[in-house]
């Protein structure tokens, strides 16, 4: 039988727990004074409604969700602004499609004239190491250990970057120091005026097999 | 002079300079009698006195000990040796009084509290030095403020502040993810748990090594060796390029290190076995996973039978464990270290595919 703890053996009801506190007495000199809700003797379990507040403006429960829900809503305004910062109305930020000039005014090798403007290097090979042609490619200033802008080391022929010694060929090849993989080429076009266009927008990394891709790589 | 200048430039190389801490540092914990004598403690810091006050005679020291950035430095390695030495000392001599059954010194007169005058001399004299130094310290030294930031030029050498300079140089040896993230924090609960893990009461409220051995000679070795040595040596031995340079070496822009860092995987399939590389990552880094797999579960289970037995039996399979993975990944940073600096070795697992190195 499920029920039988239930109905107990004796027949009389089964006494109330004894865990109701007794009614709070109040000093006699604080009687009245008091918050009616922290002082009013408890109602029998049997009343419904709790009849304890005397507060002109709010119940007890009432004031609680007013305080939770005025928190909520001040964090979540908060988060809301926070959410808005991401996004500035203006943003400076260099172009990511660039005209750089005609392929005649580049000199074979690693140009940095665009390094601190675009972010780029530029640089003319009579033979690409993937593409096997003569052009160019546009190598991004970001090491790919963490971010810092190398230099251009051209005595030894070489990226070298100056927060934790990783180096790079000028193909963008890493070969000493933490750089996991080699520098990000961007893309590079002829554009319709004859200009070399840079787009830094699309970026061709070396492990991935996309320095193969025409756009990664412009034959002259 | 030039022999001088020499010699100590060989031992600011970093294998000699790093083998060099290290054996300092088991000799002071291994013969730490003769390593607390006052003779020994004064002549270290006399020593320390006249390489740093001849050694501003030149002008690459000079240029390096001299830079506002690096003057604190100079001052933590006065204070580090001072209180290595000194906290060593009342060890050992509480060692000694418990070797002849005599109560430890900070229990002799447990009841009194030594106020005045001694106290509050020490603070009024440490008051008065402190102020001296600081105001002159600002008054000589210029702030290192630097041209406005750009971010198409970092300079070189890129030095982190120099607190974080034992994580910039972790950083040449591993993947960001672990160097940044994963290896700091691993050593920081390391230092802090390790010396909880073990259930020792001893050694509670009173200086001691002898009870508590291997505690404390972990925590030394990962604070003063591993973590202030290195940053020592990001401060004053890392210069252009982040090439290394002896101190009284010139810091040479164009001064050309063979750095070509080789996988691992590399040196077993192509000069090892003489195969090529296989194609796919898993075959290929699997020496490498294997290594590291054996590195991180197996090593604890070979010390636990072998070396660490009576420690194993001590702490419990639980807290072994714990305490030798902690210990482990600790320990990795100089194992690595060494590996690059000795074989080139450049990633034990190197999954670029995943952006995965160990």
């Amino acid at each position: 039988m499920a029920d039988e703890p239930n109905v107990p053996a004796s027949g009389t009801p089964a006494p109330k727990p004894a865990a109701k506190p007794a009614p709070p007495s109040v000093p006699p000199g604080l009687a009245g004074k008091t918050t009616s809700a922290a002082a009013a003797p408890r109602r029998p379990a049997a009343k419904k409604k709790v009849e304890d507040d005397t507060s002109p403006l709010l119940s007890r429960r009432g004031w609680i969700g007013l305080a939770w829900g005025s928190f909520t809503a001040a964090s979540a305004a908060g988060l809301a602004a926070t959410g808005r910062f991401m996004f500035p109305n203006v943003l400076n930020e260099p172009p990511q499609q660039f005209r750089i000039g005609f392929p005649d005014e580049y000199a074979p090798g690693v140009d940095e004239r665009w390094k601190d403007r675009f972010g780029v290097w530029i640089v003319r090979t009579p033979s690409d190491m993937v593409q096997e042609a003569a052009g160019f490619y546009a190598l991004l200033v970001t090491c790919t250990h963490l971010g810092c802008t190398p230099n251009w080391l051209s005595a030894e022929d070489k990226f070298k970057c100056p927060c934790h010694g990783s180096g790079f060929r000028p193909t963008g090849i890493n070969f000493e120091g933490p750089a996991p993989r080699p520098l990000e080429r961007a893309r590079i076009v002829l554009a319709e005026d004859g200009q070399i266009l840079v787009d830094k927008a699309q970026k061709f990394q070396f492990e991935l097999g996309q320095w193969a891709d025409p756009e990664s790589f412009l034959r002259v | 002079m030039d022999a001088i200048k020499e010699f100590f430039n060989f031992f600011a190389d970093p294998r000699v300079f790093f083998l060099l801490t290290t054996g300092a540092f088991v000799f002071a914990v291994w013969r730490r009698d003769l390593f607390v004598k006052p003779s020994v403690g004064y002549g270290l810091q006399i020593f320390l006195v006249l390489f740093f006050g001849l050694g501003l005679l030149d002008e690459n020291f000079r240029l390096i000990i001299g830079k506002p950035d690096n003057v604190p430095i100079v001052g933590l390695i006065f204070l580090l040796l001072f209180f290595t030495w000194y906290s060593m000392r009342q060890a050992v001599l509480n060692d000694q009084r418990i070797a002849n059954a005599e109560p430890v010194a900070e229990k002799v007169e447990e009841d009194r509290v030594w106020v005045w005058p001694d106290l509050v001399y020490i603070e009024l004299i440490c008051l008065v030095l402190c102020s001296v130094v600081l105001i002159v310290w600002s008054i000589v030294l210029k702030a290192p403020l630097e041209q406005p930031a750009n971010a198409a030029a970092t300079p070189n050498p890129s030095k982190a502040p120099w607190y974080f300079l034992g994580l910039q140089e972790m950083l040449v040896y591993f993947d960001p993810w672990l160097a940044g993230v994963v290896l700091p924090s691993l050593i920081i609960v390391g230092l802090m748990a390790i010396p909880y893990i073990d259930t020792n009461p001893k050694g509670n409220g009173y200086y001691t090594f002898k009870e508590r051995k291997a505690e404390i000679t972990i925590f030394l070795f990962g604070f003063v060796v591993l973590w202030s040595s290195l940053i020592v040596l990001g401060t004053f031995l890392r210069g252009p390029n982040w090439n290394f340079f002896g101190p009284f070496e010139y810091w040479d822009i164009h001064k050309l290190e063979a750095l070509t860092n080789v996988n691992l995987s590399e040196y077993i399939w192509l000069r090892g076995l003489g195969v090529g590389m296989p194609s796919h990552w898993l075959f290929r880094e699997l020496p490498g996973i294997l290594l590291v797999s054996f590195y991180v579960f197996g090593l604890p289970v070979v010390f636990a039978r072998t070396v660490f037995k009576r420690y194993y039996e001590k702490l419990g399979p639980a807290r072994f464990y714990v305490t030798a993975f902690l210990f482990l990944s600790m320990l990795s940073l100089p194992v690595k270290m060494l590996a690059r600096w000795l074989f080139n070795l450049k990633y034990v697992v190197a999954i670029g595919e995943l952006f995965f190195n160990i």
